[in-house]
């Protein structure tokens, strides 16, 4: 089987005299879930979109195994295998469900220019969709708009897009952000079901610690685009530099 | 009837009717209607309906807006006018001009979409303003190939001319029949042709880019690339319509094919008739072709019937050279009314 690993190096990008992301190094391998953590303006969306290209490094470099991908433009990328479900909702609101899903199945499945052959007549592209939405509860709703569903279905629909995909790497960016109580296990069991397969590699931004605890196999720390701490989670939870760069700023952070 | 449709069937029971009794009525026009006149608006309404499909693949699918859409109409009507006019009036010479003409069509879209559409669409949409006008001069400039300002009249193969007539089945075929049957024909093969396009794999991406073009990308689609292809599909498509429409007309010239109003005509009927749903093309073709033609006369109608009747003011207020008046009043109304079209407010009330 082909194992991917994903690694930055030295990767930075400045916006005029900020540097958002400054310099990190880190390597993310297949069977692992790394997560990252950080205070608001740490980097952490912003090493994100580094890594699935949409921003372009300043200087620095992103691998997807031995492939340099510090240059290719984010659909390059994800046809690479870089899966990314957004921080804020991101679809096609008038598409239906279904809609929404099967184009992220005939992406992952190379179905890009076809004209002549309509999508009713794709059916193993459609049962592969279906069995997508089954997985994230969804296929009750599989024909209605996407703008119609309520946020925390938005944010399934969300991950459902990039499962779809079928990448090497997931990217989950606070995957269970403003969700109700009752909806944040569907998508920790997801989360924890793609765990199972070990020739995946997924990173979750994720600020709620109960999460990070149950599900990481390793937290990365950012602090002002820094990589300030890297290890097993009990050890980085403990260690002093995160309780003061994170846990510190990110309580005065809420505070003010 | 899936088949055809490309599983995508009206919706709507409304529509479903009123889409088979306009299909009916344009297929059966030459036998329904005595006249010159309502074979030319049926004609003009079939090729409309093309035109308008076409644009609806840019406009209501893609998200993209052009204003090029009546140059490659044009250089449709021109392919045919000029081969015709220069290699005489045989099938071989309409052969020579559609096969100049919709690759010409098609590369122009090619060049204008890799130049513009790599940015705004805003910029995509004033540089096809900058270069249909440049055509629309152009044209009428090479006067010794396009006939300039007057165009080109031409003659058509023999079985086209309305002085051709055979029998068949008791009933009499006259040559204008056929051309109305070969251009209703072609309209319909298009139609059907840009329906199952937008219902393909490649024309879902085309909505998931009209939709949220950030994502079409993180999902692994070249955006670019499927802009410029819906822009080549839909000149081509367009330059086939304006065949059509030379070869119903036996003439080209700037008024037929270039004109901007012929834009201003297509960009109304599609969002009249409902921006990306294909059909919308249909019904809005049919309503606005039949407003233009014959609505002068309605209100002819009503202001002397109000004239005889000793109404005030009504007679005044239908006199019919107001007629344009009202057909604005009318287009007012319905985008007001229906903000999704007729076929988006059919839909949602089904």
């Amino acid at each position: 089987m082909l194992v991917t690993s994903l690694e930055t190096r030295n990767l930075t990008i400045r916006f005029g005299g900020h540097v958002a992301v400054d310099g990190v190094s880190c390597a993310f391998r297949p069977g692992e879930l790394t997560a990252i953590v950080g205070p608001n303006g740490a980097g952490k969306t912003t090493y994100f979109n580094l890594i699935s290209g949409q921003l372009t490094a300043t200087s620095g470099a992103v691998f997807l195994g031995e492939r340099d991908i510090t240059r290719l433009s984010a659909p390059a990328r994800t046809r690479a295998g870089i899966g990314r479900a957004f921080q804020l909702t991101n679809l096609f609101p008038a598409l239906s469900v279904a809609e929404n899903v099967r184009l992220a199945v005939q992406s992952a499945a190379g179905v890009h220019y076809d004209m002549l052959r309509p999508w009713m007549r794709h059916r193993e592209l459609i049962a592969r969709a279906d069995a997508v939405l089954a997985r994230v509860a969804l296929d009750g709703k599989r024909d209605a708009p996407a703008s119609a569903l309520s946020h925390g279905d938005q944010r399934k629909l969300e991950v459902a897009l990039m499962i779809a995909l079928e990448p090497q790497i997931f990217m989950f960016d606070e995957p269970t952000a403003g969700m109700s109580v009752d909806e944040v296990p569907v998508v920790l069991d997801l989360i924890a079901q793609l765990k199972q397969d070990t020739s995946k590699t997924i990173l979750l931004v994720e600020h709620k610690m109960d999460v990070v605890r149950s599900l990481a196999d390793r937290i990365i720390v950012l602090h002002n685009g820094k990589l300030v701490a890297d290890g097993a989670p009990a050890e980085v939870m403990a260690s002093p530099v995160v309780q003061e760069a994170y846990l510190g700023s990110f309580g005065r952070g809420r505070a003010a | 009837m899936i088949m055809p449709l490309s599983g995508d069937p009206p919706r709507s029971r409304c529509l479903s009717i009123a889409l088979v009794i306009i299909v009916l009525v344009l297929a059966l026009a030459p036998f329904l209607f005595g006249g010159a006149k309502p074979l030319n608006v049926t004609a003009k309404i079939c090729i409309f309906i093309a035109l308008a499909a076409s644009y609806d693949l840019l406009l209501g699918y893609t998200g993209v807006v052009s204003f090029a859409h009546t140059m490659f109409y044009g250089i449709g009507s021109y392919g045919i006018a000029i081969a015709m006019y220069g290699l005489g009036p045989r099938w071989g010479a309409a052969a020579v001009g559609l096969t100049v003409a919709l690759p010409l069509a098609a590369a122009l879209a090619l060049v204008i979409g890799l130049f513009s559409l790599r940015v705004q669409t805003i910029f995509f949409a004033m540089i096809t303003l900058a270069v249909a006008s440049a055509f629309a001069v152009l044209a009428s400039q090479l006067s010794w190939l396009t006939g300039g300002e007057d165009g080109r009249s031409f003659s058509v193969p023999e079985v086209l001319r309305p002085g051709f007539r055979v029998d068949v089945l008791g009933l009499n075929i006259t040559g204008r029949m056929l051309t109305y049957y070969l251009v209703f024909a072609c309209c319909a093969a298009l139609f059907l042709l840009l329906l199952r396009i937008v219902n393909s794999p490649f024309g879902r991406v085309l909505q998931a880019i009209r939709e949220n073009p950030f994502r079409a990308e993180a999902l692994g689609f070249r955006t670019v690339i499927h802009r410029i292809l819906a822009n080549c599909i839909a000149a081509a498509a367009a330059a086939a319509a304006g065949a059509l429409n030379a070869l119903w007309l036996r003439y080209t010239g700037p008024d037929t094919s270039l004109s901007f109003s012929i834009m201003l005509d297509i960009l109304l009927i599609v969002v009249i008739g409902g921006m990306g749903t294909m059909y919308g093309a249909i019904v809005g073709a049919t309503l606005y072709v039949l407003a233009q033609n014959y609505l002068q006369a309605l209100m002819g109608w009503v202001s002397t019937a109000a004239g005889e009747a000793g109404l005030p003011l009504v007679p005044s207020l239908f006199h019919p050279d107001r007629w344009l008046l009202w057909l604005g009043i009318l287009f007012i109304a319905s985008v007001y009314f229906f903000p999704a079209g007729i076929v988006g407010k059919l839909r949602g009330s089904r």
